[in-house]
């Protein structure tokens, strides 16, 4: 079963505040360096100074990331205990008593979504908070955010008016087909033409 | 993964009120006497009466309440003063401590000797400074302060062109502008969080902020300090364009031009933009070598902002905490005056900007009573008042009294880390307060031991906001009031900044008139009958709000009020409060202190005290600022552990910058100048302008063995130079050299 509602994220208004972040882990009840969700910014351009005045073309747009739960898996794919699986609900959840704590899955997720539990030894992630989606609530980065830049949408609908996500770095959707529709940013061609870079990899790489 | 279906209680509770700007709500699950998770506002989201989603701060606040560093029971210095050893005494000896001192330096030195600095650490009513000040009114009263560290300028600038500081309209009403000129105003690490659904969104700023990337369709980088030249310049094209509102400034100004001076054949502001009395034209090409932004853009900018109407120019308060702050806050008046913005729905009237119809939030409503020691000093001038208090006059801008008839000996902080962190010039108050003979008794009440709480000689250990009763408004924005009933109980040893004070009052024999026979959640319910009776009529009991459980109360703003809409109507029939009952481009007052060189009667460019044009910049050719990161709110949650690692503290600067310098990304950087120096990693990004760097102000002061501190803490480099009219803080106006450094420990 592929998933009925998806993540619908809005490039342009998302201002980087990284509440979405954080209020996964107080759901999660996380320590430091655990992040279901992290928040990359992206910027690029140069400056240049005409006699007295400075010249710039500067642009920066941030991407809210966790698992996008595709449609085509990679994770469930590559797993070799068959740990990772694509639930009835389409929600991919990793079935700890299975997992070796290989890796492999983290190896293979283009977005980072899988994450090594160094005190139990297995794989971990976001299962789409499951326990407030049966509850008819939001999951918990949905509601968070301020901007209202991130929202949990049918699919069909997003799929209307939303490609899936292919914004720099994240430019190979067909790889795993994420649910991960995006209203890009203005200068996301920019960027995808090699102009910009990661500005935070230190707040958003697996530690 | 079924936490939602565990027996814990949700409750619903306002943010923990530090000082924010903004005050949002969280749900609290209680297990156990522990609050085992926040989540946040699940009322219907409208933009009538909007969810207060809490931001990262707020959301990771139980890293704060369960830090294992939160202090838990009194503490005395036992070594030097700020050395950080302590013993851990009993209570009874700290409060017998605390109000014996209390009566020795009222007894030795007067009233006028004990003081309670400006903080802002907590705004809850039953905390932080205000029950201290109505503790030390009722046993005869303490050194008084004025206005602000944050708005310093723009409280005194705002009124000489308005008279009054009721200048905003509802936000609501920004849905109805065609053009938002967000200049130095960057939301979406403050508060007032809105949506880029405007026609035209421009963001002034040296930084490209995470404003400017999720709200603004374009960013005009400025050289800080310079903000007064560019809309100088932009009133030049009004002018020579024919742009200027003439029939509103007609009806509704003065000084604009020679017609309407109250001081006849005094320099108007045409004089001053078009040169007629210094010889300088004003043009784009002028401020552009001023302020680096091209002259085109400013042009361009001036006409956009004077023909889509209607417009709001938005300032934020970051380029008032300069030197010179006022004249910038009072430039912005004047073009939204003169563009005829004032008193129209999509309109703005610029300044301080409280809003329409009444002020907006009531912010401080426990009563505080009445100081009987009348002297009072601008807060941002409480290291003269140590240092050479006796001496101080009006000139020092003290009120109230002639002079100050002592200097402050005891000092007696509450909820704030003012007196070492959030001070300019942080190695002087240091050392300030290092000599015993100066400051003899310092109290530091707080929930951790802060940079300030190193210097004190008795440390008391407060309660958060979730171990007590405690209530707030919507403060600047929004019309709500948001409960904070007690979650948990107090951890260790800690009490409520109340009941600290209270016990207190009862050794100094003011028990009864300190509590009136109430406990914190009996203010709470008392105060909630204050805003019924002065803002919200509707209000619930705490009773009704607690058996509901809503956590806030809120009044739908369904039709934003505007500011000055009567005076725009009929500005005969509802004068300003102004000496002229107009909108005052030429200020006479301003004009009568005789001292045009720093307070002109018009706004002018004024060049900084240090500045890149200066010859101070050969030594120390960069600008600093320090903005409000989301890490922290100033310096509260420096130590959370999840906004640490989602907001590292790093001086960014220029790719241009740091190659002159040889400077990679992420190295460690020395930043000084003569007044201190601060070690700390680097990032660079194209998102800021060359020239300048940022240290987000408000980390904890950490000197290594050699004094040097190891967090950017960025007072160190800040002068301790007021405004010349508010006396207020103008900490942003700082030059500094900076070096790749070596760490060799």
């Amino acid at each position: 079963m592929m998933l009925k509602k998806g993540f619908r994220f809005d490039a342009r208004s998302c201002s980087g505040c990284k509440t979405c972040q954080v209020a996964c882990k107080d759901k999660q009840g996380h320590g430091m360096t655990t992040r279901f969700r992290r928040v990359y910014e992206i910027s690029g351009g140069a400056w240049v100074q005409q006699g007295a005045s400075w010249h710039q073309n500067v642009f920066a747009y941030h991407l809210s990331m966790s698992c996008n739960h595709c449609d085509k898996p990679i994770c469930v794919e590559v797993c070799p205990s068959r740990a990772m699986r694509q639930n009835e609900d389409g929600i991919v959840t990793v079935d700890e008593n299975r997992c070796l704590g290989c890796g492999y899955c983290a190896f293979a997720c283009p977005y980072g979504a899988p994450l090594l539990d160094l005190s139990s030894g297995v794989m971990t992630k976001c299962d789409l908070c499951a326990d407030l989606l049966r509850e008819g609530k939001s999951p918990t980065c949905v509601a968070a955010c301020p901007m209202r830049a991130l929202e949990l949408e049918d699919v069909e609908d997003l799929r209307q008016t939303l490609g899936r996500g292919a914004v720099f770095p994240f430019l190979q959707p067909t790889l795993t087909e994420p649910n991960w529709y995006v209203a890009l940013h203005p200068d996301s061609d920019r960027a995808a033409d090699g102009q910009a870079r990661i500005a935070n990899r230190e707040e958003v790489e697996p530690k | 993964m079924t936490d939602s279906k565990s027996p814990a209680r949700r409750i619903r509770v306002g943010c923990p009120a530090h000082n924010c700007g903004g005050r949002c709500l969280l749900i609290a699950h209680v297990e156990n006497d522990r609050i085992t998770r926040l989540e946040t506002d699940d009322r219907p989201d409208v933009v009538e009466a909007p969810q207060l989603r809490a931001c990262a701060r707020g959301r990771s606040y139980l890293r704060r309440q369960y830090h294992p560093d939160r202090l838990t029971h009194p503490l005395r210095r036992v070594g030097l003063r700020g050395e950080g050893r302590f013993e851990r005494i009993s209570w009874d000896e700290a409060l017998d401590f605390a109000a014996n001192e209390l009566r020795r330096v009222r007894d030795t030195y007067g009233h006028g000797a004990l003081l309670i600095p400006y903080g802002t650490g907590s705004y809850n009513q039953t905390g932080g400074s205000g029950v201290a000040r109505r503790l030390l009114n009722l046993f005869g009263g303490c050194l008084g302060i004025y206005n602000s560290y944050s708005w310093g300028a723009t409280n005194i600038a705002t009124p000489t062109v308005f008279g009054t500081l009721t200048t905003g309209n509802q936000r609501q009403d920004w849905l109805n502008s065609k053009y938002i000129l967000m200049w130095g105003w960057n939301p979406a690490e403050m508060r007032d969080g809105t949506n880029s659904d405007f026609f035209v969104v421009v963001c002034i700023d040296p930084r490209h902020t995470p404003s400017v990337a999720s709200l603004a369709d374009e960013w005009v980088p400025i050289r800080p300090g310079t903000d007064v030249a560019m809309m100088s310049a932009m009133a030049y094209v009004m002018i020579e364009e024919g742009l200027v509102d003439r029939a509103f400034v007609r009806a509704a100004c003065v000084g604009f031009d020679e017609s309407q001076m109250p001081v006849p054949g005094a320099e108007s502001y045409e004089d001053y933009i078009l040169g007629r009395r210094d010889g300088v034209r004003k043009t784009p090409q002028w401020a552009e070598a001023i302020t680096a932004v091209p002259s085109e853009t400013i042009a361009r900018i001036g006409r956009e902002y004077a023909t889509t109407k209607p417009g709001v120019l938005y300032q934020g308060y970051g380029m008032q905490r300069r030197a010179y702050g006022e004249q910038v806050v009072r430039a912005g008046c004047v073009l939204a005056a003169i563009t005829g913005n004032v008193g129209i729905p999509g309109g703005w009237a610029s300044g301080l900007a409280e809003q329409a119809p009444d002020g907006g939030g009531l912010w401080n409503v426990l009563p505080q009573g009445e100081n009987p020691f009348k002297a009072q000093i601008p807060c941002f001038l409480w290291t003269e008042a140590v240092l050479r208090g006796h001496s101080m006059t009006a000139a020092d801008g003290v009120i109230g009294a002639e002079g100050l008839t002592s200097d402050v000996k005891l000092i007696y902080c509450v909820a704030s880390n003012m007196i070492v962190n959030q001070h300019a010039d942080l190695n002087r108050s240091v050392a300030i307060l290092k000599d015993e003979k100066l400051v003899e008794t310092i109290i530091v009440q707080d929930n951790f031991l802060t940079p300030s709480g190193r210097f004190a000689d008795l440390v008391l250990p407060a309660c958060t906001q979730f171990e007590t009763f405690g209530v707030g408004d919507g403060w600047k924005y929004g019309d709500e009031v948001i409960l904070m009933p007690q979650l948990v109980p107090p951890l260790g040893e800690t009490k409520s900044d109340y009941r600290i004070c209270a016990e207190i009052a009862q050794r100094l024999g003011i028990g009864e008139l300190y509590t009136e026979g109430r406990d914190e959640r009996g203010w709470v319910e008392h105060l909630l009958g204050v805003y019924r009776e002065r803002r919200f009529p509707d209000l619930p009991s705490l009773d009704e709000l607690l058996e509901s459980n809503v956590g806030v109360w809120a009044r739908a703003v369904t039709r934003p009020a505007v500011a000055f809409a009567d005076f725009r109507a009929d500005p005969q029939a509802h004068p300003l409060d102004t000496p002229s009952g107009k909108i005052e481009i030429f200020s006479k007052q301003l004009y009568d202190m005789e001292r045009p060189d720093e307070i002109p009667a018009v706004p002018k460019h004024i060049t900084e005290w240090e500045s890149p044009f200066g010859k101070e910049a050969q030594r120390f050719p960069l600008q600093v600022i320090g903005h409000h990161t989301l890490h922290r709110v100033h310096s509260t949650h420096d130590n959370n552990d999840w906004l640490g690692e989602a907001f590292p503290q790093r001086v960014t600067m220029s790719p241009v910058d740091a190659a002159a310098r040889g400077i990679c990304d992420g190295d460690l950087v020395k930043v000084w100048n003569d007044r201190g120096a601060t070690i700390l990693p680097c990032r660079l990004t194209p998102r800021i302008m060359p020239g300048v760097i940022d240290i987000p102000q408000g980390a904890w002061w950490s000197p290594d063995k050699q004094g040097v501190d190891r967090r950017g803490s960025v007072n160190v480099l800040t002068s301790h130079r007021h405004t010349p009219l508010a006396f207020g803080s103008a900490q942003h106006t700082i030059m500094a050299q900076a070096a790749r450094y070596e760490d060799e420990r």
